[in-house]
């Protein structure tokens, strides 16, 4: 029986950063067993991890600081551990960002944070937060290998997804890039695939079935314990 | 490449029921809103809003019933609204299953609200309502309590000021418009969406497909929210249960009227719309060969 007793754990890293209710209930949705928490034998003790987030960069660099969580994140991603980092979550993975100044990240991936610009190469004004429905597509230098092993498996390339955002990643090697999107000119990643990583701009929890089977997936990759053998090694 | 414009259904709610007015007024009993909820994100609806139109005089615990019910098997944004007047009321409906709030009056009294909300929340939970009501001398001022009471505020200055103090979108309501179907107020959209940079959800007005596609060229919106003629479209083939013990007018619904100005339909009829006049949007990619969209 499907009980909470018997489902997967997995860990929500809360660290006062944005609204972490809808992570949950798509958790549950995909038959996982989401503890919401700050604590690190919690965090290193479930099967997988999400690192959600809205908010600020160097806010949120500063509360993973002082809770100390970064160095269990850090020895999740080198244990293989399934971690799926969300918008905010999936910026913090980076070396740096030019979020309000110049910050420091948390150095996963190798590569920097970059906000939309102000204006499209017509001169006109560009609504910066990005709010809505976008698609997100396979590079097309890539063939689907690494998309069919990752959570995106069995999601059609171009499907709409929900983004809120107003800077974007840019992963130093261009393999890790599991999807880009066009937002207003400008092609972006927005999802990330390394080893044990995978890591979306968008909110799979806010993206209606699509993004309801990402979850799916993911619990797949950390039930069949097929994930990080599956997942792409770089 | 322009970005997908969203179509927001916009569920005004009344104890336990959904309700549909004119200027926000004279309340007609439409239906569960959960299941008007349900039809609109399985057609397509690219978010969903809430709104408890007389919160401040009823008991909440509705209103927190029927968003738990509806964030347990709808995944796309949820905004709720109506009546939250501390960080603890919106920490409250986010907790039920809200993901964004839309704030009006609480946001009027102490601005600082809005400030302090987004930096605990993330500024894109945080939406702020603006009622607009055209002055004779021309000048758009903003009202609270569904357009009855005055502040004075002019809705431009408003609406930049909500912006530097952190609100992530705008739902601009024209409550001379709402309810009617003679249209969006495009000189109001397009005044608030040419002065700020974050998105402005036009809402009060439409009464057909044409009206939608006119407000985001015109009235350059990045959103539109849309009742009436979503509401009328599902109760027209689907009559929809209603609480009788419960507070309500439900003499409209049971004389299966309509009104001339709103023509009904549903959100493929949207969608295809939009599509079909060059405007994008989100809609089913395993159907884009069936339909004619080209990606």
């Amino acid at each position: 029986m499907d009980t909470p007793h018997n489902r997967i754990q997995v860990a929500v890293i809360d660290y006062g950063m944005g609204n972490l209710f809808s992570v949950e209930r798509a958790c549950e949705h995909a038959g996982l067993n989401a503890v919401t928490t700050d604590d690190k034998s919690i965090i290193m003790n479930s099967e997988g991890v999400i690192l959600p987030g809205a908010g600020a960069f160097g806010d949120a660099m500063d509360s993973l600081k002082r809770k100390d969580l970064i160095s269990p994140i850090k020895d999740v991603v080198k244990e293989g551990k399934p971690l799926m980092a969300i918008c905010l979550g999936m910026q913090l993975l980076m070396s740096e960002s030019e979020e309000f100044g110049h910050h420091k990240g948390l150095n996963i991936i190798k590569g920097s944070v970059v906000r939309f610009p102000a204006k499209n190469r017509e001169g006109e004004k560009i609504k910066v937060p990005q709010v809505g429905w976008n698609r997100i597509f396979q590079p097309s230098s890539e063939d689907r290998t690494c998309w069919n092993i990752s959570p995106l498996k069995n999601i059609m390339s171009g499907e709409f997804m929900y983004f809120v955002h107003s800077y974007y990643t840019i992963p130093s090697d261009k393999r890790t890039v599991l999807s880009t999107t066009t937002y207003e000119e400008t092609q972006f990643c927005s999802s990330i695939l390394w080893r044990n990583v995978f890591a979306c701009q968008y909110h799979p929890e806010k993206s209606a079935a699509e993004g309801i089977k990402m979850y799916k997936n993911w619990a797949w990759a950390i039930k069949s314990k097929q994930g990080q053998k599956l997942w792409k090694e770089n | 490449m322009a970005k997908n414009i969203r179509v927001i259904p916009r569920l005004d709610i009344k104890g336990p029921n959904l309700v549909k007015g004119i200027h926000l007024e004279g309340l007609r009993v439409l239906g569960k809103p959960e299941q008007f909820a349900r039809y609109y994100y399985e057609t397509g609806a690219d978010e969903l809003i809430y709104m408890d139109i007389v919160a401040s005089l009823y008991n909440r615990n509705s209103l927190h019933d029927i968003i738990s019910k509806t964030a347990r098997e709808i995944f796309i944004p949820l905004t709720v609204g109506g009546g939250l007047r501390t960080v603890e009321d919106i920490r409250n409906v986010l907790k039920a299953g809200a993901d964004k709030v839309s704030l009006n009056t609480a946001a009027i009294k102490n601005p600082q609200i809005i400030a302090e909300a987004s930096r605990k929340f993330g500024s894109s939970t945080i939406l702020i309502s603006i009622e607009a009501i055209k002055q004779p001398d021309g000048r758009y001022l903003a009202y609270t309590d569904n357009g009855r009471e005055y502040t004075g505020m002019e809705v431009l200055d408003w609406a930049k000021r909500v912006e530097t103090l952190g609100a992530g979108e705008i739902m601009l309501t024209s409550v001379d418009r709402e309810g009617t179907g003679k249209g969006y107020d495009i000189e109001l959209t397009r005044m608030v969406a040419d002065a700020v940079s974050m998105p402005v959800i036009a809402c009060g007005g439409a009464g057909n497909v044409e009206h939608i596609g006119q407000v985001i060229a015109e009235g350059r919106a990045d959103a539109v929210a849309v009742a009436s003629i979503l509401h009328y479209d599902f109760i027209g083939y689907n009559r929809g249960e209603v609480d009788k013990e419960d507070e309500g007018n439900i003499e409209f619904l049971e004389s299966r009227r309509t009104f001339s100005k709103i023509k009904p339909v549903n959100l493929y009829d949207i969608k295809d719309h939009l599509h079909k006049n060059g405007f994008q949007c989100r809609y089913n990619i395993n159907q884009e060969v069936v339909s004619g969209h080209t990606a």
